[in-house]
């Protein structure tokens, strides 16, 4: 490169970088920065007067009480927080693997089979995410209330003897409403993904003497698991935070999940414990993360060989 | 399959089961159990919206019994209807408030910042491009405890309600921008505003002149996308509310859900999703236009590129 085109390089990196630094800024003020306050809220104190929050700016006046709170609650005696993050495990892995199972054969279908009818297949899977999920829930609310449609149909087929109360602390109407919720955000990535699998491949499978299923085990299926494991990820980080659904649904202590108590914490005079709890969730979720990079970029250099 | 067909034949009777079966499992026929699954999945996830939609012009009290149709709940009830509950009237406008200053912010803010990232190859690049995909894998308690706990604690000058609001908004929706545009400007690669700096262009002269015209369908396509996901947000227009005057459809969905059942409340639900609809569908459609008018032209000049650039 000649030296007199040098400067005018360097200029338009300036000028490339001086666009990006509006935004860059942003996401510094608004979204890094946001997180050094939950971490110094969560290791301060709170003002026995006010009720308000202290942060603890500088580590030196770093107060590890609400850890101590925390891990006191996950640990020991009753275990209060124990259950709740065991319970929040359990929830979201079930939900996950009951999502996979709904999202898989419908993206499968339309992706593969959808045909002349594609066009409006799609439309149906893409319509929930212009339908706000608080109103997908207050559907099912109306739906599951104890004279509601659910029940009658339930009723009436002889497959209950009375109305159940579905809206009162049952994991299996927070799990369903996770499921409803969550399930189309699933289904796009595995759509989009299974859209794009090169058709000769299955050929090649069939013509070698496959059976339809044989290939779709053996090929298909393998082929989508970076796929499936980012469908996955997906879903599980919002159902991590979730508190909403179980309020909606349930709104009773015994399915109250992480995201519930961090909402507690922080409306109440503990603000620390919420803050705190919002670390520890945070870090948890990081290794969740970790471990999916990891994953994909070891399937990728396998596929790649 | 020739393998099942030859195993068929010799068998002389096949059972009802085994013809079932084979039937099922007919490597040639069209899949029987996928279609059904997928109407089925469809019927699942669309009828209870449209039941909650049936039920917002119920003319009784019930969301679950129908007693004849009216348009009391949407405002026809001089104390309930969503036209003159003052809530539920200023949670609507709330949540188009908060969608409106969201695409008019965070349209320009992405742009820009899909530019500067994909071009942009100096020191700090690289740290940049990470944060800024992060909010993307951020659960939203999170983002609204942080913002939240910003608010009252570091930057009191700016107060709970729409500013605070709408500055949520405005940070988890700028990298679903960042991603569309970048996806687009990758696709384009950086012939054209280089050819354009070639033949005497400023950076500034070849963006506006040669990639904006390019982008446009990114961008609004993008448009649609922040103004749906602000539309959608509940978790953090509720950390960030200083009382009922600033809350938006979701979060009034959301406390009165359970405890004030009129159909009111599937009354609103239903006019923000037409409206949501509405702006979307028009958006769409300005879309389509803008696609049509520019997207054919810089398709062909892209086949070119490709030529050109060779198996580079």
């Amino acid at each position: 490169m000649p030296d007199a085109e040098r400067p005018v390089k360097r200029r338009h990196e300036r000028f490339w970088a001086s666009l990006a630094l509006p935004g860059v800024a942003w996401l510094a003020i608004f979204f890094v920065l946001p997180f050094y306050v939950i971490v110094a809220v969560s290791l301060g104190t709170v003002d026995p007067i006010l009720q308000q929050p202290q942060p603890a700016w500088n580590p030196i006046d770093w107060n590890w009480g609400a850890y101590q709170f925390v891990f006191d609650g996950l640990f020991t005696g009753d275990k209060p927080f124990g259950h709740v993050f065991l319970r929040t495990f359990v929830y979201v892995a079930i939900s996950v693997v009951l999502s996979l199972l709904i999202a898989y054969p419908v993206a499968y279908y339309v992706a593969r089979h959808g045909g002349r009818w594609k066009g409006l297949l799609l439309a149906g899977l893409i319509a929930p995410f212009f339908i706000s999920y608080l109103m997908r829930m207050l559907a099912w609310i109306n739906l599951l209330q104890d004279d509601g449609w659910v029940n009658r149909v339930l009723v009436w087929a002889g497959i209950l003897d009375a109305p159940r109360h579905w809206l009162d602390g049952r994991a299996s109407s927070v799990i369903f409403g996770m499921v409803y919720g969550y399930v189309p955000f699933m289904i796009l990535p595995l759509y989009a993904f299974l859209d794009r699998i090169d058709k000769s491949l299955l050929e090649a499978a069939r013509d070698l003497g496959a059976s339809r299923y044989q290939a779709f085990r053996m090929v298909t299926l393998p082929l989508s698991m970076p796929a499936i494991l980012t469908g996955c990820v997906i879903i599980a980080l919002p159902m991590f935070g979730d508190y909403y659904t179980p309020d909606l649904l349930s709104g009773s202590p015994r399915t109250s999940l992480i995201g519930n108590q961090i909402n507690l914490y922080i409306h109440g005079s503990q603000i620390p414990v919420g803050a705190a709890l919002v670390v520890v969730l945070m870090l948890v979720l990081s290794v969740l993360l970790a471990y999916y990079v990891v994953v994909t970029a070891r399937v990728q250099r396998r596929t790649r060989e | 399959m020739s393998t099942a067909t030859a195993t068929a034949t010799s068998q002389p009777a096949p059972s009802v089961l085994a013809r079932l079966r084979r039937w099922f499992a007919n490597p040639w026929g069209k899949p029987r159990f996928l279609p059904l699954f997928t109407a089925l999945y469809l019927v699942w996830s669309i009828v209870p919206i449209l039941i909650a939609i049936r039920f917002s012009f119920n003319a009784g009290r019930s969301r679950s019994t129908s007693q004849g149709w009216s348009l009391r709940w949407y405002w026809s009830d001089p104390d309930l209807s969503v036209w003159n509950d003052p809530d539920l009237r200023s949670a609507l406008f709330q949540s188009l408030r908060l969608a409106a200053i969201a695409v008019l912010i965070t349209v320009p803010l992405g742009v820009a910042l899909a530019l500067g990232l994909t071009r942009w190859r100096g020191r700090g690049a690289g740290t940049s491009r990470f944060v800024s995909l992060v909010p993307l894998v951020t659960p939203e308690i999170v983002m609204g405890v942080a913002l939240f706990l910003v608010f009252v604690n570091l930057l009191t000058f700016i107060p709970l309600g729409t500013t605070a609001q709408a500055i949520g908004h405005i940070t988890f929706s700028l990298s679903f921008v960042l991603i569309i545009v970048r996806a687009r400007l990758v696709s384009i690669g950086p012939e054209y505003e280089e050819a354009a700096q070639d033949l005497g262009a400023s950076p500034r002269q070849a963006i506006r002149m040669a990639l904006l015209p390019m982008l446009t369908p990114a961008i609004v396509a993008s448009a649609i996308i922040v103004f749906a996901i602000s539309m959608d947000d509940f978790v953090v227009s509720a950390f960030l509310s200083s009382g009922s005057t600033t809350d938006t459809v979701p979060v009034r969905i959301y406390s009165t859900g359970r405890t004030a059942p009129t159909p009111a409340l599937n009354a609103l639900a239903s006019v923000t999703l037409a409206l949501t609809l509405v702006i979307a569908a028009v958006a769409f459609v300005v879309w389509r236009i803008v696609r049509a008018r520019r997207g054919a032209g810089g398709s062909t000049l892209q086949d070119f590129a490709q030529i050109d650039a060779g198996p580079s």
